[in-house]
C-alpha cells in the first residue's frame, strides 16, 4: 500500500533509529571481540599483544567457571520455575469474580515497579538481616535460631529476592493470557462433561501454552543479566557469583578486559540462542 | 454471557486474593511503614505495625546527608531525556514501518528486537572506554544516550504495535482528501496515536527509571541516579532501618504511581506486541 | 468534467504482475462498475486511478491530462473507502470540512459546504457527534459528506457497502444511485457483488486475475456474455453451464441457460430430471435438479406458487433463443 515517494520517505525517516542500533551493537560488539584475542590489562600496560584463543580456555577453565555457570542456571531455573508455577495459579484465581480485583492487581503488580537496587536492599537488610530483620524476629518467636539468609542460605535468598520482582511479571502476561481466552470455549467443553481440572488441563493450559513461553524467553534474557540484585546483597560471595558478575569482576574489579571479554562473548553466545527462540515467536506473531 | 457466582464462593475468593495480594505487597508497605518509624522502633522486637510515633526525621536526615533531590534530579532527567529522545527517533521509525511495510521490515523489526537482547556485560568494557574517551563517564548527556540506546528497540515495537492498530485506509483517506505527508502526520496520525504514545512514553519512563546495570557502572556522582543513591546505603548506612526505608519510599514512589497507570501497556511493551 | 483514461496501464508488486497491460475508458458522468471475485484485481486498479499506488508502466490521464505521476491529493478525485476511514478523534462537521481545510478554503465557505452537504445526506443532527457515536448507515453517509465537498472530477467507492446489512445495503445502493443522478459526476464503483454492480451501474467492467473480461452495461453483459466466465458471475441466481454431450449437441463446448429461461413440466420435456433442494422466497422458488445432462445439478426459477416434492420427477425445456453457446476457449459463439 504504497507509492515511491512514501517508500522513499519511510526509509529516510526509518535511518535514524536503524544507524544508531547499529551503531550501538556492532561498534563495542567489534571491540568485545577484538579484546578477547589480545592480552588486554589496562592497569599492568594495557595491550599486551595478541593472545589467540588464550582468554577462551583460560575463562572456561578457571576454578570459577563452573561454579558460576551452575549458580547462573540455578538462579534463571529457581525463579522461572516460581515464576511460572505461581504466575499460572495467580492469575488464574485473580481471573475469577470477586470484590476489589482491581486493587488486588495493582497490589500483586507492584514488585515489579521497584527499582532492583531498593528490592535488594529491602530484602537484605529489613528481612533477611540476621539480628534485626523482619524474619530473625518471626524465627526468635518461634524460639529457632536466626538465619543468616545470605550467607548462609545465599542462593535460595536470592532466588526468592529475584522472584519476588518477577512474578508480577508472569502473573499479569498470564492474567492477560487467560482473559483472551473465549468463555464460549469453555461453555463448550463444560457441555461436553469435562470438569474444572479438565478444562484447565485440556483448554486453559494449552491457551495459555505461547503465553508461558514467551514468559519463560523474556525473564530468562532478563534473569542472565541480573546485577543489582546481587552486586547490593553479596557482592558475588557466598557461591553466588553469575555467570555476568564474574565477567563483570574480570573487567571492572580485576581489570583483565581480555579475559573479560571472552567471557563476554561466551554471554553473548549464550543469550542468542535463547533469543532466536524468543524471536521465531514474535515474529510468527507480526504475521498474523 | 458470565454466570452469576454464588456469594459464597466469591467471599472466598476475594479473601485468598486479598490474602496473598497482601503478602506479596508487604514488602513495600513494610518499608514505606518504616520510613516514618523513628531508628529503634525500626528494628523493635516484636516488629511495630502501626502505633508508633510517627515522624518525618527520617526523610529529611535522608535528604541533607545525601542530597536526595541532587539524584532525584538526575533519575528524572535520565529517564525523561531518554525517553523524549527514544520517541522522537523512534515515531518516524515505526510511522514507516507500520505504513509503509515492505520486504524487510519484519527483519529490522526483529533485528531492533535482537539488540535488546545483547547481553549487556558482554559490552560492558567497550562502552566503559568509549566512554572515558569521549568524556562522557559520568555524564548526563552519556546516560541518555545509553539509556536511549537500550531501550529504542521496545520503544519502536510499541509504537509499531499501536501504529498498526490504526487503518491504513484512514492516511489514505486523509491524502485523498489533499493531506500532505506533514498534514497527515499531524492532522491525523499523531491525534490517533496520542493514547498508544502517552503509554510508550510511561513504560519506558519507568523502564529507564529502574535501569541499574549502565547507571552503577558508568556513573559516580555527577550523574548518578536514584539507583546509584540506593546501592550507596548497601553498607554501612543500610542498617539504619529507617533512613534506609526513607531513602528507598523516595525512590519508588514517583514510579509505583505511574507504573499503576502503566498496567495494561506493560504487557504489550514487555513482550513486544506478542501478547496483548 | 471527469473523463478517467486508462492506457496500457500494468502493476506489479515484486515478481507477480497483478494487472497485466490493461486499456480502459471511463466517460464523463459514467457510473462505471468494476466487479469481480476477491482477489483480480478491481480494487487495485481503482487505487491505481486514486494514486495510492504506482503505476508499473502506462499511462493514466484524467480529463486528457496526464496524472500518472500526480500525488493523491492533486488529482482532484475524493475516495469512500470499505471501512469508510473516518478521523476517528474528529466530529462529523470536522470529518467533512477536513478536505476543505487541507485546500485552504476560507471558514465561510467551508461552513456553507458542509452545511448543504449535511443536508443533502440528512446529517445536519449529527454534525457534532463522533464517528464512534454513529450507525453504520451514517458513517458511510458521512465518508460520501467528505467526498462530495470537495467537488471533485469523479468519486471511487471502494467496496463501500460491504460492511453493512442487507437491509441497510439494499437502501444505501438507491441513495448513491440517487446522488449520481443529482450530482452527474464520474462515479467509479469496485464491489465483488454483481447485484450491486447490475442495479447501479451505467457500465460494467467485469474482471478476472487482472484482466477485464468484458466492458458493457448490466443488460448487454446479463444478454450477451462474451464468455463463460461472465456468463457465471452476471446474474442471480448463477446461470447453468453445461458441457459434454447435450453441449456437443448443440455444436458447442460449453451451454450456458439462466435458471428463469428453463420451463418446467411434470409430464414432458427435453430433459428429465429429479427435484433436490427447493428454495421458496415466496415469489419465485428456485428448484435444483438433478437430471443426466450434467454432474451439477441445475437451478430453475419458477413461480413461487408451483410446489414439487423432493425427489419428484419432472422434465425441464430450456428456451432457445436464450441459449448460450461457448467454444472449446470459453468464448461465445454467435
Amino acid at each position: 500500500m504504497a507509492t515511491k515517494a512514501s517508500r522513499s520517505a519511510a526509509r529516510l525517516m526509518m535511518a535514524p533509529a536503524v544507524i544508531l542500533l547499529m551503531g550501538w551493537m556492532l561498534v563495542p560488539l567489534t571491540m568485545t571481540v577484538w579484546f578477547s584475542f589480545r592480552k588486554y590489562l589496562p592497569l599492568r600496560g594495557g595491550d599486551l599483544g595478541p593472545a589467540g584463543f588464550d582468554n577462551y580456555v583460560r575463562f572456561v577453565t578457571s576454578s570459577s567457571f563452573w561454579p558460576a555457570v551452575w549458580t547462573t542456571l540455578i538462579i534463571v531455573g529457581g525463579v522461572l520455575l516460581i515464576t511460572v508455577v505461581l504466575g499460572i495459579l495467580l492469575a488464574l484465581l485473580l481471573d475469577q469474580p470477586m470484590w476489589g480485583q482491581g486493587v488486588v492487581r495493582i497490589l500483586v503488580i507492584a514488585p515489579f515497579f521497584v527499582m532492583p537496587t531498593v528490592s535488594a536492599l529491602v530484602w537484605k537488610n529489613m528481612f533477611m538481616d540476621p539480628t534485626n530483620g523482619l524474619f530473625a524476629h518471626l524465627w526468635r518467636l518461634f524460639g529457632a535460631e536466626p538465619v543468616a539468609w545470605l550467607s548462609e542460605a545465599s542462593m535460595g535468598s536470592i532466588v526468592m529476592i529475584v522472584s519476588w520482582q518477577w512474578l508480577p511479571f508472569a502473573t499479569l502476561i498470564l492474567l492477560t493470557a487467560i482473559q483472551s481466552l473465549d468463555s464460549e470455549q469453555l461453555e463448550a467443553a463444560e457441555m461436553d462433561g469435562a470438569g474444572p481440572l479438565q478444562r484447565f488441563g485440556h483448554i486453559i493450559l494449552p491457551h495459555l501454552g505461547r503465553a508461558i513461553t514467551i514468559v519463560i524467553l523474556i525473564q530468562t534474557i532478563f534473569l542472565l543479566s541480573i546485577f543489582a540484585e546481587i552486586f547490593v546483597t553479596t557482592g558475588g560471595a557466598f557461591g553466588t557469583r553469575t555467570l555476568t558478575y564474574l565477567i563483570f569482576q574480570r573487567v571492572l574489579e580485576s581489570q583483565n578486559v581480555g579475559l573479560g571479554s571472552a567471557g563476554g562473548v561466551y554471554a553473548i553466545i549464550l543469550a542468542n540462542i535463547v533469543a532466536i527462540f524468543l524471536m521465531r515467536i514474535v515474529g510468527k506473531n507480526l504475521d498474523a | 454471557m458470565a454466570r452469576a457466582v454464588s456469594t459464597q464462593r466469591k467471599t472466598l475468593t476475594t479473601a485468598l486474593a486479598w490474602a496473598i495480594g497482601l503478602v506479596i505487597f508487604f514488602p513495600i508497605l513494610w518499608t514505606v511503614l518504616t520510613s516514618f518509624k523513628t531508628e529503634a522502633q525500626a528494628i523493635a522486637n516484636p516488629p511495630i505495625f502501626l502505633n508508633f510515633d510517627w515522624t518525618l526525621e527520617n526523610y529529611a536526615i535522608v535528604q541533607e546527608r545525601s542530597n536526595y533531590m541532587r539524584f532525584l534530579w538526575n533519575s528524572v532527567i535520565l529517564a525523561g531525556g531518554s525517553t523524549l529522545l527514544g520517541i522522537i527517533i523512534a515515531v518516524p521509525a515505526a510511522w514507516s514501518m507500520a505504513f509503509v511495510p515492505s520486504k524487510r521490515t519484519k527483519d529490522i523489526l526483529l533485528w531492533m528486537l535482537s539488540t535488546k537482547m545483547l547481553p549487556a556485560v558482554g559490552v560492558l568494557y567497550p562502552i566503559y572506554l568509549l566512554f572515558i574517551k569521549m568524556g562522557l563517564l559520568d555524564s548526563r548527556a552519556g546516560m541518555v544516550i545509553v539509556l536511549m540506546l537500550i531501550n529504542l528497540p521496545i520503544i519502536v515495537w510499541m509504537l509499531y504495535t499501536y501504529f498498526r492498530e490504526i487503518p491504513g485506509e484512514i492516511l489514505e483517506a486523509a491524502r485523498m482528501d489533499g493531506a500532505t505527508l506533514k498534514e497527515e502526520l499531524i492532522y491525523i496520525l499523531t491525534p490517533m496515536a496520542i493514547p498508544g504514545i502517552a503509554s510508550t512514553v510511561l513504560l519506558n519512563f519507568i523502564l529507564a527509571w529502574n535501569e541499574a546495570f549502565w547507571t552503577l557502572n558508568l556513573t559516580a556522582v555527577d550523574a548518578a541516579p536514584l539507583t546509584a543513591f540506593i546501592a550507596s546505603y548497601s553498607s554501612p548506612e543500610g542498617l539504619f532501618f529507617a533512613k534506609l526505608s526513607a531513602a528507598s519510599t523516595m525512590a519508588i514512589a514517583p514510579i509505583l504511581i505511574l507504573g499503576w497507570f502503566s498496567q495494561k501497556q506493560l504487557v504489550r511493551g514487555l513482550t513486544f506486541g506478542a501478547v496483548k | 468534467m471527469g473523463r478517467i483514461q486508462l492506457k496500457d496501464v500494468t502493476k506489479s508488486f515484486g515478481e507477480a504482475q497483478v494487472i497485466p497491460p490493461l486499456n480502459l475508458t471511463i466517460e464523463d458522468g459514467e457510473f462505471t462498475v468494476f466487479v469481480g471475485p476477491s482477489g483480480c484485481g478491481k480494487s487495485t486498479l481503482l487505487r491505481l486511478i486514486a494514486g495510492l499506488e504506482d503505476i508499473t508502466s502506462g499511462v493514466i490521464e484524467i480529463n486528457g491530462e496526464d496524472a500518472t505521476d500526480v500525488v493523491p491529493a492533486r488529482r482532484g478525485l475524493a475516495m469512500v473507502f470499505q471501512s469508510y476511514a473516518l478521523y476517528p478523534h474528529m466530529s462529523v462537521r470536522k470529518n467533512i470540512a477536513f478536505p476543505l481545510r487541507m485546500a485552504k478554503m476560507s471558514p465561510d465557505e467551508i461552513d456553507r459546504r458542509v452545511k448543504s452537504a449535511a443536508d443533502v445526506l440528512n446529517l445536519t443532527d449529527y454534525l457534532e457527534r463522533r464517528p464512534g457515536q454513529l450507525s453504520g448507515g451514517q458513517r458511510q453517509r458521512v465518508a460520501i459528506g467528505r467526498a462530495i465537498v470537495r467537488e471533485p472530477a469523479a468519486f471511487l467507492f471502494d467496496e463501500p457497502l460491504s460492511n453493512l446489512d442487507a437491509a441497510l445495503r439494499v437502501g444505501m445502493r438507491m441513495e448513491i444511485s440517487e446522488l449520481h443522478k443529482k450530482l452527474d459526476t464520474t462515479m467509479v464503483y469496485v464491489t465483488h457483488d454483481q447485484v450491486e454492480a447490475m442495479t447501479m451501474a451505467d457500465k460494467i467492467v467485469v474482471l478476472q486475475a487482472g484482466y477485464i473480461e468484458q466492458v458493457g452495461s448490466p443488460l448487454e453483459l446479463y444478454q450477451r456474455p462474451k464468455n463463460t466466465f461472465v456468463a457465471g458471475f452476471i446474474g442471480s441466481p448463477k446461470m447453468n453451464l453445461v458441457t459434454g454431450a447435450e453441449a456437443a449437441r448443440h455444436d458447442a463446448t460449453t451451454i450456458g441457460i439462466r435458471p428463469e429461461h428453463i420451463d418446467i413440466s411434470d409430464s414432458e420435456g427435453a430433459w428429465k430430471g429429479i427435484v433436490g433442494v427447493s428454495e421458496h422466497l415466496g415469489s419465485d422458488t428456485f428448484f435444483h435438479i438433478h437430471s443426466d445432462i450434467s454432474d451439477e445439478p441445475l437451478t430453475v426459477r419458477a413461480s413461487g406458487e408451483l410446489l414439487l416434492d423432493y425427489g419428484a420427477t419432472v422434465f425441464l425445456t430450456p428456451r432457445a433463443e436464450y441459449l448460450h453457446r461457448f467454444d472449446a476457449r470459453g468464448l461465445r459463439i454467435e
